[in-house]
This record gives structure tokens, sequence and C-alpha cells, in this order.
């Protein structure tokens, strides 16, 4: 349900999901741009601030190490716009979360949806177009 | 029970019941319109373009603005900043947007040029009173006739005064900017010689339209425009708006937690 409301609120404001502002204060050059990958994790922080929101988790990579993820949105104002809320998740939440990494190989990127433990998706943006 | 307190009693119930909902449409933290407005408008009132406003996202430029050519003290400032965005981008590491790495104020005009969000304005006999919902700052702009300052210290916010050049127009022109602040998040510099005029012309009683020109002699060629007839609506009466503050601290973390770690270099 919640999802649905998040599509329809979208929808009905007309907010752009591709942002504006995203990655403003380092720029989209850091980011594989295009690249998308899905981790399943838990929450350790939803950081609910400016200039950007960022939500951090922890995730098994290939060989079976944790690694800390913390991948960034948009403002709490954009956001907010979106369905979004500082209660929208608590450290512990069991997620699965599609994000945009960065070039470095480090455990940093964009965040695109989280599906929440009861199948409801968050949708956040939608991948850099390649160029 | 008396027939006549049964009445009174479902009267009061009835009352309290319709002001209910009433009191449930004035949400608080309003991040802004949510689209334009539709239906008809009414006429604009004279002189006066008190109420809150939005120009939803074309009054955010996070990419900076195309300016004109610069002077050679110009590019030699021009050089010196170095933005995270725009077509003079840099890395994270070597990006020293004041705004983005000090917590420096975003400064006037760059708080009209970057950050447009939701606005109040507040008119009172002498004054036109500007309360931005990015930074939570204000401007003061004096409509009593005074003249700008000659040589003026700089101040983040400049000065500005006011004038109505028809029932529907007011002109509004500032000098006295602190050439620390930059105009736009392209990194576009200016000195303590900038001129800004804003013109808000109220289209009619739900918007009105915002053109900003730059003249800056010391940086630039030629005066430029910056914003040309930015369509701004009224929003309800009543909206609430959320606190949008850039503080040091939530930008420190951002800075070590996501920023620093995606740097490329």
């Amino acid at each position: 349900m919640r999802n649905i409301i998040v599509a329809v609120s979208i929808a009905a404001l007309g907010v752009p999901l591709v942002s504006v502002s995203l990655m403003a204060h380092h720029g989209a050059a850091a980011l594989d741009t295009g690249k998308e990958i899905t981790l399943k994790g838990t929450v350790t922080e939803w950081i609910w601030s400016n200039p950007h929101c960022f939500l951090q988790f922890d995730a098994k990579d290939d060989t079976g190490n944790v690694r800390n993820w913390a991948v960034e949105t948009q403002n709490p104002t954009a956001m907010t716009q979106r369905g979004w809320s500082r209660t929208s998740f608590k450290a512990g939440d069991e997620v699965t979360v599609t994000l945009e990494p960065v070039r470095n190989g480090q455990p940093i990127g964009r965040l695109l949806t989280v599906v929440l433990p009861n199948g409801e998706k968050l949708v956040a943006a939608t991948a850099t177009s390649a160029p | 029970m008396r027939p006549r307190l049964v009445v009174l009693i479902a009267a009061a119930v009835a009352v309290f019941a319709a002001a209910l909902p009433l009191a449930q449409m004035k949400p608080w933290n309003n991040a802004g319109l949510s689209g334009p407005p539709s239906g008809p408008a009414g006429p604009a009132p004279r002189r006066d373009l008190s109420g809150t406003w939005d120009a939803g996202n074309a009054g955010i430029q996070p990419t900076g603005h195309v300016a004109a050519p610069f002077t050679p003290r110009g590019e030699q400032m021009a050089k010196a900043n170095k933005p995270g965005n725009g077509s003079r981008l840099v890395s994270v590491n070597d990006d020293n947007d004041p705004l983005s790495t000090m917590g420096d104020p975003t400064g006037f005009p760059r708080i009209v040029l970057y950050e447009l969000r939701p606005f109040q304005i507040v008119q009172t006999s002498n004054q036109v009173l500007i309360l931005y919902m990015f930074e939570k700052r204000w401007r003061v702009i004096w409509t009593d006739g005074r003249a700008l300052p000659t040589n003026p210290d700089p101040r983040w916010y400049g000065y500005s005064v006011g004038r109505w050049i028809d029932d529907s127009t007011l002109v509004v022109n500032s000098v006295g900017t602190d050439d620390r602040t930059w105009i736009d998040n392209a990194g576009n510099p200016h000195s303590n010689s900038l001129r800004v005029e804003e013109r808000y012309h109220r289209v009619n009683q739900r918007t009105m339209e915002l053109t900003v020109t730059l003249d800056d002699p010391v940086v630039y060629t030629k005066p430029w425009v910056a914003v040309d007839k930015l369509q701004i609506n009224l929003m309800p009466n009543g909206s609430d708006l959320m606190e949008m503050i850039p503080s040091a601290s939530e930008a420190a973390a951002y800075r070590r937690v996501i920023a620093s770690q995606a740097k490329t270099k």
C-alpha cells in the first residue's frame, strides 16, 4: 500500500524521479553511470539531513565479507515530496537496496530503491543515464 | 433530557465536527507546491507581493548559469573557484565551494540563483521582507525612498532598496555583496562592485514572474540576465515551511561518509 501511495504521490506531484540536484555536491562523475546493483542488508543508520539524506546498511559481498554501505538520496525537502520521512527506516530493518555505485569500488553510491521487509518499495531515483 | 438541551448539544457537536477537518487541513512542514495552480486566477492586488511563494524545481539551478564572458580579472577569479558542478566541475577533493565545503552563508544573489526554495514575502509600511526557506534567512528591502549606500561594507546579503514602477512590478536594486560568495554552483564569481536588479512582476493573484540581471564590470564584460521571467506561484495561505538549513555539522557528516569516499583520485 505504501509504495502505491508513494508512486501515486510522485505522479500527482509531478516530481521528476531524476533529481535536479542529486550529487550536486560532488558531481555525477564519481558514479558508475548507469550501473545498478541490488543488495540485501541490515540498516545501521538513516541520516535525515542536508545537503543529502543517506542510508547506511551492512551487506555481504561476493566473498561473504560484510561491508557497511552508505548510499545517498536527496535532501529532506525533496524526499518529503516523494513520501519519505525521518522515520522511513530504523536500525535493524532488513532491506533490499538497489543502488548506483561510485566508480572507485568503495561501498558508496546513490540510492535508487529500497524494498522493506513487508514488500513495500520506496523509490528515490532512477539510475543516471549512461552517456 | 429536555428537547431544547438535546438540540443545543447536537448543534455543538456539529460545529466541533465541522471545525475538525478544517484544522486538519493545515499541515506543518510544507516542502513546497505539488504543482502549478489550476483554474481561473483573480487579478493582481495593487502593489502587494505578500504571501508564501514557490517556483518549484525551476527555482533550483544545481549546475549554475551561463554567464556573460569574463574580464581578465573575472577569468582569474573564476580559476580560483573549484566548483562541484557546472562546466568547470572538479573532483570532490578539489572542491572549494564556500557553501558546501565550509558552511558559509549562501549569500546574495546565490540564494536566488541557486536554491530559490519557497519563500515568504512580508510587506510593512517601509520594507519588503523576504523570508527564505533555504537557510532560514531573510532579506530587508527598503521601500522608504532611501538611496543605496555608496562604498558600503560588504555584507553576505548586501543592501537592497525597492520601488514600485507600476501597480504590479517591484524593482529591487542591490549592492554591497560579499565577494567571498559565489553566484552559483558553477563557481561563477562576483566582485564587491556587483549590482543586482530583481524585477518582481505580479501577473495575477496567484502568479508572479522574477527577472534577475547582474552587472559586475570587474568580472563580466557586460550585464547579463541570470533569471528571465521565472514563474513563481502563490502557496495556500497558512503554509508552514520546512526548515532547510545546510548546517556545518550535517555537511561535515555528509563529506566524511559520502563525498570523501566517492573521490575518484
